[in-house]
């Protein structure tokens, strides 16, 4: 057992099996793909109780535990290892946990704060210096405990990477179920894990390129419910739906700005898809792109200034990158025969892309603070829509497997990647929601 | 090969006979694919009725393929165009959507606008041989619709289509 691969793979088996019990059917199925054996060590103990009573539905600790192994950067100590238990910091023995080469721990214990909320008192400590870093105390509703837990695991994130953690987000993704004239289509609402699915619509025809408002309240998508392509916006909590756009021909790929006061789209009712976008309070529409060509898939850089976009007007799909109020566009991606899809990191640094290389369609990375430096994040053979997380720590994208559409979820240096599978249908077009507000 | 695939294959065969009975003997179709007693002598004379739909071999053609990444009409589907456009002028009371398909490769987005281009091409070639625009409605699916799900090239290209639906006849 001190062959820290068999550790590792049992750990994972372990945390398959877990997911595997907790998702239940109508929702995504997570099977962690592969680990990194050099990510960082850290034990979450499991966490103690305060007052005698059934404990919490969620073993909090456990969901600390996948979400950090989750992202690529932590590796945790496997359960039926951590052999002491203590519950606070003056419990710790660290001798012990140095000498399982732990370079972190985890100690914490709930309490019930009354009304259905509950209170998670947690602390992070260096191993090797014997000192804390964290302290905090977390309430949150009984009944949702995997975003207390998210919440935790933001909080060691920021602590030891130094970047805002991206655990307690939310995902929108595409389902399809069902075969010939039962096809069901539906828009689903899910944590960054893939737990608590809440569909906020249904169709019978296809549902597409879901893009979330930048306050995480609403979501924007493509719908074929009337026959024709559609625009609309909709509350993902109240269900409340307006129509933006249903003008003749395409109304596709909508993106709310940084701000949320425009929508970019790519419209064709002029003869071929065109970048416009729209004023929210007016609805003015000012069109960005003049090119007899193919338009579309418009991303705001995250200062709201430029828009990056697909466009064939070299002959095959590359991207542009054009000022959001107009002007001349550049073309910015010179490797690969098919480029488009853009998702560009919080930073601006990172363009994720579906690049096509022949029959091979893969996720690049193009990461412009190098020079345009490229790399692979994924397989292939067709994968497409990347949707980077807030932090640009990982990157869902979408693939085909034998007849079906599953996600993945890959850690920004393409080292650990997780399946997201709907067990009865197809899952495609996932987007990466913001920084949910407290 | 499927019954689609099939259905325009034989038509494209009776064209072929019709189109070069002068210069060449033509041997009567195999059995199974002789067409209705009523479609006998296949070009029909006169104005096309909406009859004509399920009994015209070429009128029965729905669907036109494309290659990969193309928009551009091969030279096979010429006549496919040719009798829909003749329908179109003979009953300028129907109506028809063209629904523009490409194959799974690529992004969606991206796919719509291929879709909605060949649809666009064919509705331009109806209107080159007469048919009036407001006939004609171009719905481009993308990659959202194929008729085959293997990842493979000959899947692949019978989802590189425009459908043809009258919605009028």
């Amino acid at each position: 057992m001190r062959n820290p691969k068999i550790l590792l793979s049992l750990l994972l088996t372990a945390l398959a099996a877990l997911f595997a019990t907790q998702a239940g059917a109508q929702g995504l199925t997570v099977q962690i793909v592969n680990g990194v054996p050099s990510a960082i060590p850290i034990t979450v103990v499991p966490f103690g109780q305060e007052a005698a009573g059934p404990p919490p539905p969620v073993d909090i600790a456990s969901v600390v535990s996948m979400a950090l192994d989750r992202c690529g950067k932590f590796r945790t100590l496997p359960k039926d290892e951590i052999v002491e238990s203590p519950t606070s910091g003056s419990q710790i023995r660290f001798p012990t946990w140095q000498q399982l080469k732990q370079d972190y721990i985890v100690v914490g214990r709930t309490a019930d704060a009354g009304n259905g909320a509950l209170r998670a008192d947690f602390e992070l400590w260096d191993v090797n210096k014997q000192q804390q870093l964290l302290g905090l105390s977390i309430t949150g509703q009984g009944s949702d405990l995997r975003r207390i837990a998210h919440q935790i695991a933001d909080q060691i994130y920021q602590k030891i990477i130094g970047v805002r953690g991206a655990f307690d987000t939310r995902i929108a993704y595409i389902t399809m179920t069902g075969a010939g004239d039962s096809t069901q289509y539906a828009l689903v609402v899910a944590d960054s894990d893939g737990y608590n699915p809440q569909t906020v619509v249904r169709s019978h025809e296809p549902l597409l390129s879901p893009a979330w408002s930048p306050d995480g309240r609403e979501s924007a998508y493509v719908s074929f419910a009337s026959g024709d392509s559609a625009i609309y916006i909709q509350n993902v909590a109240t269900g409340a739906r307006r129509l933006v756009s249903a003008r003749r021909g395409i109304n596709g790929a909508p993106r709310f700005s940084p701000d949320g006061r425009k929508l970019a789209m790519s419209l064709s009712f002029q003869g071929n898809p065109e970048i416009y976008v729209m004023d929210m309070a007016t609805g003015a529409l000012t069109r960005i792109t003049h090119n007899l060509s193919i338009n579309t898939e418009p991303r705001w850089t995250p200062d709201g200034q430029n828009i990056i976009f697909t466009s064939d007007r070299s002959g095959k799909p590359q991207l542009y990158e054009i000022p959001a109020t107009g002007g001349t566009p550049q073309r910015i991606t010179f490797q690969g025969q098919y480029n488009a899809d853009a998702s560009i990191s919080y930073d601006g640094t990172k363009i994720a892309m579906v690049q096509g290389n022949g029959n091979v369609y893969r996720i690049a990375v193009m990461d412009r603070s190098l020079g345009g430096q490229e790399m692979f994040l994924s397989p292939g053979n067709l994968d497409n829509s990347p949707s980077w997380a807030p932090n640009a720590s990982m990157l869902l994208y979408a693939a085909t497997e034998g007849p079906h559409g599953v996600l993945y979820a890959v850690s920004a240096d393409g080292r650990v990647r997780q399946r997201l599978v709907l067990a009865n249908g197809d899952v495609r077009s996932p987007a990466w929601g913001p920084y949910r507000q407290p | 090969m499927n019954a689609t695939v099939r259905v325009s294959v034989i038509a494209l065969l009776c064209l072929a006979a019709a189109a070069c009975a002068k210069k060449q003997e033509v041997k009567p179709p195999p059995p199974e694919t002789t067409p209705p007693a009523t479609t006998e002598g296949a070009p029909v004379a006169g104005a096309f009725t909406p009859a004509d739909l399920q009994t015209n071999p070429c009128l029965r053609t729905r669907e036109i393929y494309f290659d990969f990444d193309k928009s551009d009409i091969k030279p096979q589907f010429d006549q496919i165009v040719a009798c829909h456009a003749k329908y179109l002028r003979d009953r300028p009371m129907a109506r028809m959507t063209l629904e523009g398909n490409t194959d799974e490769r690529g992004t969606a987005e991206y796919n719509l606008g291929l879709g909605e281009r060949r649809g666009n091409a064919v509705a331009s070639a109806l209107e080159a041989d007469g048919a009036s625009a407001d006939q004609i409605k171009v719905i481009s699916y993308g990659k959202e619709r194929p008729v085959c799900r293997e990842h493979n090239e000959e899947c692949w290209s019978k989802n590189r289509r425009v459908n043809i639906v009258y919605t009028t006849e």
